[in-house]
């Protein structure tokens, strides 16, 4: 009876796994093979090792980077300062409240916020200073990438160093461990596991990043994920659309590696 | 094993219950379909006043869907799981609907308002004797610029956008064959050019553009012009009308190289459920007072001349928005260039717009 009515709670499981993750991993795979005719072919794969499709890939891991490192910058300090404070679920609830609006309206909204005409500039021009173009350059797009992402860097970092015995920290100190060798000795190495799981909340998002592209950068920025878009809607060349998403789906793999949480390491560390 | 089997099982069932689901909402909007017509067509491309009329004057029903690329219209008619009954494709798409035999003959002798066409917008190479499509609207692919944002530039000609005064001036409306269109005509080469050498210089030519795009976007092209946020756009000419509306600075021009000159038709998919309610839908939309209505509303060019005569002769007669048979003369209707073409447009629209990122 246990058994059977276990199996039978995971039924909802393994059916939404194989619909919606299998299934489709798999149909991508194999659409990749296929040309615009619907011939069998390696040419997709071939094409995406020619220039074009190689030097996006550089770029969209630049930006992905660009905008992980200054998520961090900030995500990190503010995830600190929140462990500090006595309301600490109130001000973590003020920096996740954003992230439940809609993220076509936030977009939309710096679309008004850089235009030429909009409040930064209007700031701008009362403190004598010239009109900027701020929207659609690689700065706008960044910084609403960053924007967008620092929540989900901010929780698993919060988390872990809420986790943090505050013991720890002290007797650091009292043996005479400066500020910054504390933090690079013990805080740091406690924490990295949330450090990584906020970058794999970014990172991999952020390379496949394609409407912030066309509104905020103006198309000036692409991404494999505009690539891809591009590739299924325009061109409804299929074959090749599916052979950039294997191409991303494997870049997420191997990020999902690097920075997985090697349960095992971490934890005699912290034993110490 | 057993647990293999019970997936098995499962997997089975929830198919057989998808599929009960699917057969019995496909019977439920069959059974309606003899007084409802779905009609998918370009966002903001009908009065809606208009479709309230139709269902008050026939007893019909309307569903209105909205597509916003000729492309998508056809992926959705293609899966045909709507039954859409008139759609409005452009000239293009219809050759290739064609070629899929997607198509329902238009029956016109159940079209007497189809007098009232310009004999110009019928029987043109995409669909000769009109028989699958009837014209909806025709516009061209031009300039849209705010001269009080510039010093005094005029554009007669495309090379005017390739000026150095206009750094980071310039938004391109993000589409493979406007943008390799320009860039083909500039040179003097055919917007239909299907040789590569031809398409490489364009590709080249568009290059040397790029200090002066500001952006490529989409829909949002007008929100932006009329805001005086960019000075200068490569724009439908129904675009150009939108954004003139609002912001009365603006000024349109098609360049004497040539550009596009392009119909949007009125089609009827081989998914539709009522083919006599799609007769009636496209025989009062040709009608002259609902087209001059319509053509009043959403400030692309009729095709209708019997609408033309209602209409505010300041406007049918202004010719950059209803250019002379002339003037037409210099401007080339998009073919139907097959996937592989197609596929290599967007591979150098996309060379273009990477290029943008190095500068």
């Amino acid at each position: 009876m246990e058994t059977k009515s276990r199996t039978f709670l995971m039924v909802p499981y393994y059916l939404w796994m194989v619909l919606f993750v299998v299934a489709p991993i798999a149909l991508v795979g194999y659409y990749s093979f296929f040309d615009i005719q619907g011939n069998f072919t390696l040419a997709n794969y071939q094409n995406f090792f020619s220039g074009t499709y190689l030097s996006l890939t550089l770029s969209s891991f630049w930006y992905a980077f660009l905008i992980t490192v200054f998520t961090l910058l900030i995500a990190y300090p503010t995830a600190y300062w929140i462990t500090k404070t006595k309301q600490k679920q109130l001000w973590l609830l003020l920096i996740i409240i954003p992230s439940w609006i809609n993220l076509l309206l936030k977009t939309y909204a710096f679309i008004g916020i850089f235009g030429m005409n909009g409040s930064i500039n209007n700031v701008l021009t009362f403190l004598g200073l010239e009109r900027q173009q701020i929207l659609y350059t690689d700065f706008s797009f960044i910084f609403v990438s960053v924007y967008i992402f620092i929540p989900f860097m901010i929780l698993p970092i919060f988390n872990a160093l809420d986790k943090l015995n505050p013991g720890l920290v002290d007797a650091s100190n009292d043996l005479g461990a400066s500020q910054w060798v504390t933090f690079r000795k013990v805080i740091w190495p406690l924490t990295v596991g949330g450090v990584k799981a906020g970058i794999q909340a970014t990172f991999i998002p952020a390379l496949s990043l394609f409407m912030i592209t066309r509104l905020i950068a103006g198309n000036k920025v692409i991404t494999l994920g505009t690539a891809i878009e591009q590739q299924f809607l325009v061109t409804q060349n299929w074959g090749m659309g599916s052979t950039i998403a294997v191409f991303l789906i494997v870049f997420m793999v191997i990020i999902m590696i690097l920075t997985g949480d090697r349960e095992k390491g971490g934890n005699q560390r912290g034993n110490y | 094993m057993k647990s293999l089997v019970q997936t098995i099982i499962v997997l089975l069932v929830a198919v057989a219950i998808l599929f009960y689901v699917n057969t019995q909402l496909n019977e439920s909007s069959s059974s309606a379909s003899s007084d409802t017509i779905t009609v998918f067509n370009w966002g903001e491309y009908i009065d809606p006043e208009l479709v309230d009329r139709f269902e008050q004057e026939t007893g019909i029903r309307v569903i209105y869907e909205t597509f916003d690329s000729n492309e998508a219209m056809l992926t959705k008619i293609q899966q045909g799981g709507t039954r859409y009954d008139v759609a409005m494709p452009s000239e293009y798409m219809i050759e290739k609907m064609k070629e899929e035999e997607l198509l329902i003959p238009i029956d016109q002798s159940k079209l007497p308002n189809l007098q009232n066409i310009d004999p110009y917008f019928l029987d043109l190479p995409f669909d000769p004797g009109n028989q699958y499509s009837i014209p909806y609207f025709w516009g061209t692919v031009g300039i849209a610029f705010n001269p009080t944002l510039l010093d005094g530039q005029t554009f007669e000609s495309w090379n005017d956008l390739w000026s150095p005064e206009l750094k980071q001036e310039v938004i391109l409306v993000d589409g493979a064959r406007e943008v390799m269109g320009m860039g083909l005509n500039t040179l003097g080469y055919s917007l239909n050019s299907t040789d590569e050498t031809e398409l490489r210089a364009a590709t080249d030519r568009l290059k040397e553009m790029g200090p002066n795009v500001k952006a490529i976007i989409g829909d949002e092209i007008v929100e932006t012009m009329r805001r005086g946020e960019a000075a200068i756009a490569l724009v439908w000419s129904g675009q150009a009308a939108d954004i003139m509306y609002v912001n009365e600075d603006i000024d349109y021009s098609v360049p004497e190289e040539g550009s596009n000159l392009w119909f949007d038709n009125m089609i009827i998919p081989k998914t539709a459920g009522n083919v006599e309610g799609a007769h009636k839908f496209i025989n009062f939309m040709l009608d002259a007072e609902v087209a001059a209505q319509n053509a009043d509303y959403v400030g692309y060019s009729t095709p209708n001349s019997a609408a033309i005569e209602l209409m505010d002769p300041e406007v049918t007669g202004d010719t950059r928005f209803y250019p002379t048979e002339e003037m037409r003369e210099r401007l080339e209707v998009y073919q139907n260039l097959g996937p592989e073409k197609l596929g290599l447009y967007n591979e150098l629209f996309l060379e273009f717009k990477m290029s943008m990122n190095q500068n």
